[in-house]
């Protein structure tokens, strides 16, 4: 009895050392994700790959709501709490917690010839080398058609060069006759918004480089949002039904044919493919036109390395195997999300789809890119570029609900841009 | 009582001796503060002894109450946007300023920071509104349910359900009822009427923040109404109807100031309740249309976290204005208590 007691001690303590030390050896990252459609299943299926090869790294794909990412994550990140790497759309506004991976990563110059433009997004004002991730999903802004909604009514599509007021006659024409209840959505979302603004010739800028979010453009385009919104073109269900900065879209409606122009982006590609389907011809157009230009806003989700990781040459190995061409390829291939790596996007990259549209859309928002404004860009690439665009939404929305006059909406956008980014520099 | 034979008492039963056994670990432990209990009690005496009993409360009260309470302080007179005390600058009174800076403060679109004159000015209006109906809607109910109805119990267990679930639950359910292709639109139109867009208009999402809110707590207040109406001696009503007193006399003579001790319990919870309203109404309408439904909480929470710039020192300062609101509600509330306790 005592003998057999014995064994058990001897094997328990053997089979606990064994998991102790197997613990011991195991490096464990975490990544903080989030899903617009199933990116994280694919991403996961990479990882399991990688875990299979480097047996002594353990990776943990921890998804969160999108809302976490937003609010949640800055405040880990500020108390030095955060993950090892995070997938993030504030792309500048949290740069100063990005881990430089130039020590850590094979090939540096592999990263800038592939990813260099999207670099500078990551990186803090006046720095010009840092390498702290890459996209992995550049998005377009720009407009989806109910297509099979038009031609139930009559009414032919405008071509390439329409201007937004000729959308706005067309998809009033298409509601009135067929009785749908949205003729427009756009998402609640000043980023949505900015590119039209551009085309409408908003600079966002003064000439010294300084946030101008109120000018002419803004105003005309604002104005044309308002107007909408008075005559029935768009739903005050989405920008008026909520207050402040929260983002609201029309994705459902979208996808139950509620509406028959969605002004959203390309991030919503497999999903559509996936709720819609073939129920009815989903279209991607070009962005519509101003007097200025024909732009979207370019933006995406970067996968970035933070300073919170204590594992840095583990987050610079795994960076190197997931920013791999042939990794990418597969994973921009199966979310269907456009390349942000500039060799797939020269090369093409292989999607995973047979949806015709779907891969028109993917077209649609592809070939937009080269067509993106500058000041999009630039736009894009400024720090402080949420705080400019929850101002446009949250005030312009007080406006189109009738608590503030346009005028009154311009000067607490202007006011409230200088007093958050004075609140910032305050902090040093 | 009966008495035990001395069988019984030789074999205890099986409850008695469970009893023992939990009742060793506590004795063993009992035994061992004993010494330095009673050592404590000969250093301090007997009159400080509850003081040390308190201790333990008292830390963690400090810890997670007081505590915040000043770093929360400290954060208003501070500026910037690090997380860190040490790391943000010094501003004094910058803050309670910028709150505070109206052309008039009638009128929120004179102040500088408009959106919270109208968290304020929105949370007056949810407070009144939702603390009259409240209680008014409870006194009726625990009235009914006080009186022998078939299916009493399962009314009083219908009506404090609600109270149950959790605020986002709520908020959710009525949400799915409120939208355009809710079930409240869905019967409106099949009886001809217009579908209505409840959630873009200031006074609707008003009403069904203040109807959705009563819904959920009613339950509450009904039961401390109904205990209330409980205690009130039948004597007195067999009185009055050997007097022939009308009910409507009743109620207001023998009924209402027999319960008002109850009542202004109710009155002054509901009231801080209503004060700290966000997370039903913040999933409910978003706080919108504009800021129509945005209270003074949504404001601290969206100042402090929602935006890029996260207004830590503003959030606090504006947490401090609340914080002073409640004090004094909850200082009316102890007056109350110890007013109904004196008799």
């Amino acid at each position: 009895m005592i003998s057999r007691l014995n064994r058990l001690l001897v094997l328990g303590t053997a089979a606990m050392g064994l998991m102790v030390g197997t613990a011991l050896a195991e490096t464990e990252l975490r990544i903080t994700w989030y899903n617009d459609g199933n990116e994280g299943e694919v991403m996961r299926g990479i990882l399991d790959r990688y875990e299979a090869v480097n047996p002594d790294v353990k990776v943990t794909l921890d998804v969160v709501p999108y809302k976490a990412i937003l609010e949640s994550l800055p405040v880990q990140l500020a108390a030095g709490e955060g993950p090892d790497m995070a997938r993030v759309t504030d792309l500048g506004g949290l740069s100063e917690h990005y881990l430089d991976l130039r020590p850590h990563v094979s090939d540096p110059a592999y990263w800038e010839t592939n990813f260099g433009p999207f670099l500078k997004w990551l990186r803090q004002p006046g720095d010009d080398s840092a390498i702290s991730g890459f996209m992995t999903q550049l998005t377009v802004t720009g407009p989806y058609v109910n297509k099979t909604l038009f031609e139930q009514a009559g009414v032919e599509l405008p071509g390439d060069g329409a201007t937004w007021d000729d959308w706005a006659v067309a998809v009033r024409e298409v509601a009135d006759k067929l009785e749908i209840p949205i003729p427009m959505a756009w998402d609640r979302s000043g980023h949505r918004v900015s590119g039209p603004a551009i085309s409408m010739g908003a600079k966002m800028f003064d000439a010294d480089g300084n946030p101008a979010l109120v000018d002419d453009g803004l105003k005309t385009m604002a104005g044309k949002l308002y107007d909408w919104h008075q005559d029935g073109t768009m739903p005050k269900e989405l920008w008026g039904s909520v207050s402040g900065s929260q983002y609201l879209g029309a994705n459902e409606d979208f996808a139950n044919a509620q509406v028959a122009m969605y002004m959203s982006g390309s991030w919503q590609i497999p999903q559509f493919a996936d709720k819609i389907g073939d129920a009815f011809d989903w279209w991607a157009v070009p962005a519509p036109c101003g007097p200025a230009a024909c732009t979207g806003m370019p933006g995406g989700a970067a996968l970035v390395a933070l300073k919170t990781s204590e594992h840095p040459e583990e987050v610079g190995k795994l960076m190197d195997f997931l920013s791999s061409e042939e990794v990418l390829n597969e994973f921009y291939g199966k979310t269907l999300f456009i390349p942000g790596h500039l060799g797939l996007a020269a090369n093409g990259v292989e999607f995973h789809t047979d949806d015709p549209r779907a891969k028109h859309a993917l077209e649609t928002f592809a070939a937009a890119v080269p067509g993106i404004s500058p000041t999009a860009f630039d736009l894009q690439g400024y720090v402080y570029n949420r705080v400019m665009f929850n101002a446009l939404i949250s005030r312009l929305g007080e406006a189109i609900v009738g608590e503030l006059t346009l005028d009154e909406a311009y000067d607490r956008m202007t006011q409230d841009v200088e007093q958050q980014i004075a609140e910032k520099e305050r902090g040093g | 009582m009966a008495h035990q034979s001395p069988a019984e008492i030789d074999n205890p039963t099986f409850g008695e001796r469970f009893n023992a056994v939990a009742a060793w670990p506590m004795r063993v432990l009992f035994g061992l503060l004993e010494t330095p209990f009673r050592a404590l009690q000969r250093i301090l005496g007997i009159g400080r002894m509850p003081y040390i009993f308190l201790l333990p409360n008292l830390a963690f009260f400090g810890i997670f109450v007081i505590v915040p309470l000043i770093i929360n302080f400290a954060f208003s007179v501070t500026g910037g946007d690090e997380l860190f005390l040490n790391e943000r600058p010094y501003v004094g009174g910058e803050q309670y300023s910028y709150l505070a800076d109206c052309g008039s403060y009638l009128d929120p679109q004179s102040c500088r920071e408009d959106r919270f004159w109208r968290g304020i000015y929105n949370t007056i209006t949810f407070v009144f509104f939702q603390v009259a109906f409240m209680v008014l809607f409870s006194l009726v109910t625990a009235l009914i349910l006080n009186r022998e109805i078939r299916g009493r119990g399962f009314f009083r267990a219908a009506f404090f359900f609600p109270v149950l679930l959790s605020p986002v639950v709520v908020a959710l359910i009525w949400k799915w009822i409120l939208l355009r292709d809710g079930v409240l639109n869905a019967g409106l139109t099949s009886i001809g009427f217009e579908r209505i867009l409840f959630f873009v208009d200031p006074t609707w999402s008003m009403f069904w923040a203040i109807f959705v809110s009563i819904w959920a707590h009613m339950g509450f207040y009904t039961l401390i109404l109904l205990a209330g109406l409980q205690a009130i001696p039948p004597d007195l009503y067999e009185a009055a109807e050997m007097d022939g007193t009308k009910r409507e006399r009743v109620f207001w003579r023998i009924t209402l100031p027999l319960l008002w001790p109850n009542l202004l319990v109710v009155i002054v919870l509901a009231l801080i309740k209503a004060v700290q309203i966000f997370d039903e109404v913040f999933v409910l309408t978003g706080g919108g249309p504009g800021t129509a439904t945005q209270f003074i909480v949504q404001y601290i929470y969206t100042t402090g976290f929602a935006n890029q710039v996260q207004n830590f020192g503003l959030a606090a300062a504006a947490s401090v204005v609340l914080g002073v609101v409640l004090f004094v509600l909850t200082l009316v509330q102890l007056a109350v208590t110890r007013r109904k306790e004196d008799g």
